[in-house]
């Protein structure tokens, strides 16, 4: 066991590291600057790239590119960053290329409170590019889960070629605990699928059942095109073809979907005898895992869902959960962005409490306590 | 005369017919590139050719290389991943006007300032064609477009000096009115070890021409035949003379050095070597 006192941050660029992360394009900003600090240093020694862009677009640019070239590649940045961010994000969807956004998240809107923590961009995380499309987001609530999560995230990026958020708050990325650096050595690291077929017979959009397409990288004898615009099996574009834009649609949605049940990760404390249940994820999820324990101690049967995939949402897992309980606690740091999902689940058969704070202070376990025994009135 | 070689192995006949409409200048870019591609004997797996959005980044959909159609004004920020992740491969950023200069203005002050060996070709028809007309940085003072009904007020940009300042080591300038002349720049900008800015004056008889009763392509690229001055014959014109020229030919070339190169040297100093 190797144990290490580290920053939510530092186990960040250490996960990508583990994950084999070869290239980083960043731009700096409050409060995530110190993963691009850290790679800046750990890449090169282990013969990668680093580069600081010009801006934010230029950055989730400059590794969609990258990662075109057979690399896997990472972005970090929080709020303001990741709205500038989202054209592209849709276009690595679009073009199925894998890549990381990490997205240390501060209060918004706008300049808001960039030292300040918040969960308000779980639904940009969801909703940020335009057009129909499903995302994967990860959400950590510890040091060890940054560490985790991020492997986690390269993992399932190069798995389903899809570009993967994780949802950071300013809480978790400059909390320091100590971690166990061996505990995910038996992780496996996943790679992207290359082509079986030589390039003559290469299709870079063909699936077979339902399984991501393999990719070649740039340089490599298959010459093949990119483009964001709707495109078929060969990847030229098919604006004209509105079946053959359906079925790259409903594609890049499904080869996610299929796979909820691998994609979806969470953590449980004592939700079987529970008969209220708190639904977290993040910072708010450590608070909750607190309130659950002092509930506990006071005889109350209170039990914790963590949620550490976001999206897509977990809906079978967010129902079978909740069945039979009498209350469902959502506490989270904006205005009840998630309970908002949850409450079409229960739609009106379980008592939803949503808790909201907004007020740049982490939600604390006392509030969540408050509610549950009504001390504190819900919206 | 240009010279005579088999264009077609260059690019994917399949999808032909292009989009461009008659007289438009970017097939005769495309051909000059494809000459400079073939004279430089470039091994086509290793060529990346990236575009932005509009008319003329459209060609890369026809080019049988490794083929990159972008986001509106970031082929070159995609490029220099390209580029740093793999500095073996031969990149070539192809755009208009709009899309290098105004959305991408950042990205091209910066990839020239880095010196990133890419070589990028901005196709200037002073104008945005694939929205209908509506001007661009590089739509002259007084003329009209599609949301200039009553002229334009804004100046327009010398991107070949925007270039050289921001620290590209090869800055160009050709036109579609003199094919030859533009294959030899292309060539000049992909053998340079840095970046490479080559602008092409070329022509949007739909839009720009008509919308300025320009006249037909022929005459619009006579206009731009007596309205550009080499810059070699510069030094032999009659004082006055130069008034409302457009220059042409290699503007500037420097040597600094390249970045993936430096980027290298960061690596071995990282590893302790």
């Amino acid at each position: 066991m190797i144990r290490k006192l580290m920053q939510g941050n530092e186990a960040c660029a250490e996960g990508a590291m583990k994950a084999g992360v070869d290239f980083f394009a960043g731009y700096p900003i409050t409060p995530s600057t110190e993963i691009a600090e850290i790679l800046s240093r750990r890449l090169p020694q282990a013969g990668g790239k680093f580069i600081q862009m010009e801006d934010e677009i230029a950055s989730i640019s400059a590794i969609i590119g990258a990662s075109l070239t057979g690399f896997k590649t990472l972005t970090a940045t929080s709020g303001p960053g990741f709205s500038l961010k989202q054209e592209s994000i849709g276009f690595a969807i679009m073009t199925e290329i894998p890549c990381v956004i990490i997205n240390v998240q501060r209060l918004g809107p706008s300049t808001g409170a960039p030292t300040l923590t918040s969960q308000g961009d779980v639904m940009q995380a969801r909703w940020g590019t335009h057009g129909e499309h499903t995302i994967i987001t990860l959400c950590p609530a510890s040091v060890e889960e940054v560490y985790y999560l991020t492997i986690m995230a390269f993992n399932f990026s190069e798995r389903f070629r899809t570009p993967v958020i994780l949802l950071l708050d300013e809480t978790i990325g400059h909390l320091r605990e100590s971690i166990d650096l061996e505990k995910y050595d038996h992780i496996k690291i996943l790679n992207r699928q290359k082509p079986w077929v030589s390039p003559d017979k290469y299709l870079p959009y063909a699936t077979e059942a339902g399984e991501p397409p393999p990719m070649a990288p740039f340089g490599e004898g298959y010459r093949y095109h990119v483009t964001g615009l709707v495109h078929d099996e060969s990847g030229f574009p098919c604006t004209g073809n509105h079946a053959a834009i359906d079925k790259l649609l409903k594609r890049l949605n499904n080869k996610i979907i299929a796979y909820l049940d691998e994609i979806t990760l969470y953590q449980e404390v004592k939700t079987e005898d529970a008969e209220h249940l708190v639904i977290a994820y993040g910072a708010a999820a450590r608070s909750a895992a607190s309130a659950v324990a002092l509930l506990r101690r006071e005889g109350v049967r209170a039990g914790l869902l963590q949620l550490q995939t976001i999206w897509p949402f977990p809906e079978k897992l967010i129902y079978q959960k909740s069945l039979g309980k009498k209350t469902v606690l959502v506490p989270e740091m904006n205005l009840g962005q998630y309970a908002g999902e949850i409450k079409k689940v229960l739609k009106d058969k379980t008592l939803l409490v949503p808790i909201s704070q907004i007020d740049g202070q982490l939600l604390q376990p006392r509030k969540i306590m408050a509610h549950l025994k009504g001390e504190e009135k819900h919206a | 005369m240009p010279k005579l070689f088999n264009v077609k192995k260059y690019l994917r006949m399949d999808k032909m017919p292009h989009i461009w409409c008659p007289g438009c200048g970017n097939g005769m870019v495309m051909s000059a590139f494809l000459r400079a591609v073939d004279t430089l004997q470039l091994n086509p797996d290793k060529v990346v050719v990236i575009s932005g959005i509009g008319c003329s980044s459209r060609i890369t959909g026809y080019l049988d290389f490794n083929t990159l159609h972008t986001t509106h004004g970031r082929p070159l920020a995609f490029a220099t991943g390209i580029k740093l992740a793999n500095p073996a491969l031969e990149v070539i950023v192809i755009t208009g006007d709009g899309d290098a200069t105004a959305i991408g203005g950042n990205h091209f002050l910066h990839t020239c300032r880095r010196n990133v060996n890419i070589t990028l070709i901005v196709i200037n028809n002073r104008i945005y064609g694939m929205t209908g007309g509506q001007y661009s940085p590089l739509t002259p003072k007084g003329e009209n477009a599609a949301t200039a009904p009553y002229g334009n007020i804004e100046p327009e940009l010398d991107m070949c000096k925007v270039a050289e300042a921001a620290g590209a080591t090869l800055v160009a300038r050709g036109g579609t009115s003199q094919p030859v002349l533009l294959e030899d720049l292309i060539i000049k900008a992909i053998e340079n070890r840095g970046f490479s800015l080559v602008e092409v004056l070329s022509q949007c008889p739909v839009y720009y021409g008509r919308l300025n009763k320009k006249g037909n392509v022929v005459e619009m690229l006579k206009w731009q035949k007596e309205n550009t001055v080499s810059v070699k014959d510069v030094n032999k014109l009659a004082p006055g003379a130069l008034k409302g020229k457009v220059l042409t030919g290699v503007l500037a070339a420097h040597y600094r050095p390249e970045y993936t190169e430096e980027y290298e040297k960061i690596i071995k100093i990282a590893q302790g070597k």
